[in-house]
């Protein structure tokens, strides 16, 4: 028996001396959102049977040396209004252990990674969202010499949460890919004006063919390539991409392969930024199983090419997200301060952003497919071969300005266009709805102690089949208080809604405490239904009505 | 006698142990910055473990789509050169934007005429470690990278009580 005590306690003190010598860390966070909701017959909003609501997840993540480990609990008793139907229960949602030195990171369990731009592959998390695609098998990463990494990934994907539980893809996916900076790998191009990234990929998943109809490919491949070049201030980045074929639910079993293009030239110097950035997509919806649809089992991400906004009006009514069976999108941004001192510049500066994105339809070429072809090949599309189909347009303009220490105004102006029949983010229209948004927000900073902040946005739409629901003027106050605490009221008028009933307010009140890395915010009211988006990745929540308490902490 | 070697292996032990604390202690207590690999905006890799500042540093946590950041970073921008000379901070921008919006990065940057070193978080790694739930996150770390002070949120005035944090370390 002390035998034992000894040894524990021999273990125990060598154990501490190690982890000091050795700087274990650990970190992680904790988001909680609990919600108390009541049934608003007005704007749609049901009162769910459990009446509160709950989601928490939490991340411990944990290194010592080489030596790295991470776990992730995940709650929703049951999940909150709006988050998808595919999480419930409370148990274990990611779990990894791994090695990681200089030249070598090997990951067993779960993890997230990116190839490239995504056109291939991205294992991507946002709880904010509900989306999480994380593998779970094996990566290995190697950066044999300096400028060279090369990685391969190995495993199933987290297809949902169900009672507590990852249920995995049933589709496996496996890839390589590699990465040269030639100026980080050539020394004596270290400090050249001329710098140059090339890197290439390979990914495939296998699926048993399970469909008495069709012969399906199990072995789905595909295979990418790019490169990044500057010069000085001028940047080139091209991607390209292509999918084998893949009959799926997505593209209606059809035989096509797929291909992804990307391009970006970017210019800037001090005070000038400039981009332009093109994107050709053609039946390139990519899933580890090919029967999902949604979010589910997507094994790529393809980027819609527009400007993520933040105005409420401007971002949650409208937003437009790719579409992965084909679109050719383009996309130009402009941000030019006019420097402070001049004239029109004033004191601070005064900093104008332009920015212009379109998306089509691709052109589908089909003279040349016989009827009698058996091939199972639909039609012939070719990159940044565009019809004149409009999927989207944005044309936006921004002026900010701040006048004096304490004060500072920006005006936007937003002009947006959205085929609902393609994209579709409303029930109530038809063909192109066009929107026409103003916002004019001024923050004033009182004392040390005391700053303020209003919005005022009012959006327009056409008249006609596409009018959905009318017009909206916003308002937003915010209020903070020794940097701690933080107070807003939002009221969105709908008040040229069609239907009378509708013209309504929803006014939505929240404070919130900060200390540190804990924040705690409680919001009372009415949320209209809406798309809630986050990097182009929406989701739908429906409306609702009462208490929303949430809770993040960092450690 | 087998006895009297766990005694003294135990006794040897803990004496490594103490003596260790002498040296390096709170290792648990104070947090070290985790190791990433990240690249900048011109795209050259960083060790987010070996910034090599020489100073305190500031780790803000930004994404081009997020106003609140955008403030801060602005209105750090207009003191940075008294920050700097007074203190010998440096301040990082860690963007998470990702593929959809990461190209208006450099954009925003340089059309702010920014002198931070932006890194880019394109798949949210180095957020995820730092245990970040949303942005702005800002975090100050002395001159061995230990983090001494973080903020989630920004309010007008946070920015000073920021650099009260950068002077208490400056002073030591």
């Amino acid at each position: 028996m002390i035998k034992k005590i000894f040894f524990s306690f021999f273990f125990l003190t060598s154990f501490i001396a190690y982890n000091q010598t050795n700087g274990a860390n650990i970190s992680g966070n904790i988001e909680s959102t609990f919600q108390y909701l009541r049934a608003d017959s007005l704007i749609g909003a049901n009162l769910p049977p459990e009446k509160g609501l709950l989601n928490s997840y939490m991340n411990a993540f944990y290194t010592q040396g080489g030596f790295k480990a991470g776990m992730r609990i995940e709650s929703y008793m049951p999940h909150i209004n709006g988050y998808p139907d595919r999480f419930d229960g409370t148990g274990l949602g990611m779990r990894y252990i791994g090695f990681v030195n200089e030249k070598l990171d090997v990951t067993l369990g779960n993890f997230y990674e990116q190839f490239g731009a995504g056109l291939l592959f991205r294992a991507y998390e946002d709880r904010a969202l509900g989306y999480d695609n994380a593998m779970d098998g094996m990566r290995l990463i190697v950066r044999p010499v300096k400028g060279v990494i090369l990685k391969s990934v190995y495993g199933n994907q987290r297809q949902d949460f169900k009672s507590g539980v990852v249920v995995r893809s049933t589709g496996i996916v496996r890839g390589i890919d590699g990465e040269i900076h030639i100026n980080e790998l050539v020394k004596s191009l270290a400090e050249k004006k001329f710098d140059m990234t090339l890197g290439a990929s390979f990914v495939s998943k296998y699926q048993k063919d399970d469909n008495d109809l069709l012969k399906l490919p199990e072995n789905v491949g595909s295979y990418g390539a790019r490169a990044k070049l500057r010069y000085g201030k001028l940047t080139f980045d091209a991607e390209y991409a292509v999918k084998e074929n893949d009959p799926s639910s997505d593209n209606k079993n059809i035989y096509n392969t797929g291909h992804a293009a990307l391009f970006n030239i970017g210019y800037s110097k001090k005070g000038f930024g400039f981009s332009l950035s093109g994107k050709s997509v053609d039946n390139m919806s990519f899933r580890s199983d090919r029967n999902q649809s949604l979010q589910v089992d997507l094994i790529n991400y393809l980027p819609s090419m527009n400007k993520t906004h933040t105005y409420n009006l401007v971002a949650s009514l409208y937003p437009y997200a790719t579409q992965l069976n084909g679109e050719i999108a383009y996309q130009t941004e402009i941000v030019y301060t006019i420097p402070k001192g001049s004239k029109l510049g004033g004191t601070y500066g005064t900093t104008i952003n332009g920015n212009f994105s379109t998306a089509y339809q691709p052109l589908q070429h089909t003279s040349t497919i016989k009827s009698s072809d058996s091939t199972g090949i639909a039609y012939v599309g070719k990159p940044f071969d565009k019809s004149n189909n409009l999927y989207w347009q944005d044309i936006n303009f921004s002026i900010s300005r701040k006048f004096t220490k304490s004060f500072n105004l920006i005006l936007s102006y937003f002009d947006i266009k959205l085929n609902n029949d393609v994209a579709k983010v409303t029930e109530e229209a038809k063909g192109i709805i066009t929107s026409h948004i103003g916002v004019i927000e001024a923050g004033y900073k009182i004392n040390k102690n005391h700053s303020i902040r209003i919005e005022l946005q009012e959006l327009i739409t056409n008249k006609g089949d596409s009018r959905d629901k009318g017009d909206w003027a916003t308002a937003v106050l915010e209020y903070n208080f020794k940097s701690n605490w933080f107070f807003g009221v939002m009221d969105q008028y709908n008040y040229s809604n069609p239907e009378k009933d509708l013209q309504i307010h929803y006014v939505i009140g929240t404070v919130g405490y900060v200390e540190g890395s804990s924040r705690f915010t409680v919001s009372v009211g009415r949320q209209r239904a809406g798309l809630f988006c986050v990097g182009g990745v929406c989701r739908n929540v429906p409306a609702s009505n009462g208490l929303t308490f949430s809770f993040t902490q960092s450690f | 006698m087998k006895n009297l070697v766990l005694l003294f292996s135990l006794l040897f032990s803990t004496f490594i142990s103490f003596s260790q604390e002498g040296t390096s202690s709170n290792v648990l207590e104070v947090k070290k910055i985790p190791s990433v690999q990240l690249k900048d905006i011109d795209g050259k890799s960083v060790n987010t473990a070996e910034l090599g500042f020489k100073g305190p540093v500031v780790i803000s946590f930004w994404a081009t789509w997020c106003s609140p950041c955008k403030r801060e970073l602005n209105t750090i921008h207009d003191l940075y050169t008294d920050w700097k000379t007074e203190t010998g901070v440096n301040l990082v921008a860690v963007s998470i934007d990702d593929e959809k919006t990461k190209n208006q990065v450099p954009v925003y940057v340089d059309g702010k005429g920014w002198d931070y070193l932006v890194l880019m978080d394109v798949n949210g790694d180095f957020k995820r470690a730092m245990g970040v739930n949303n942005v702005p996150h800002t975090f100050l770390l002395d001159t061995n990278g230990n983090i001494v002070y973080s903020h989630n949120n920004y309010a007008p005035g946070d920015e000073d009580k920021l650099f009260e944090e950068i002077k208490k370390l400056s002073a030591k």
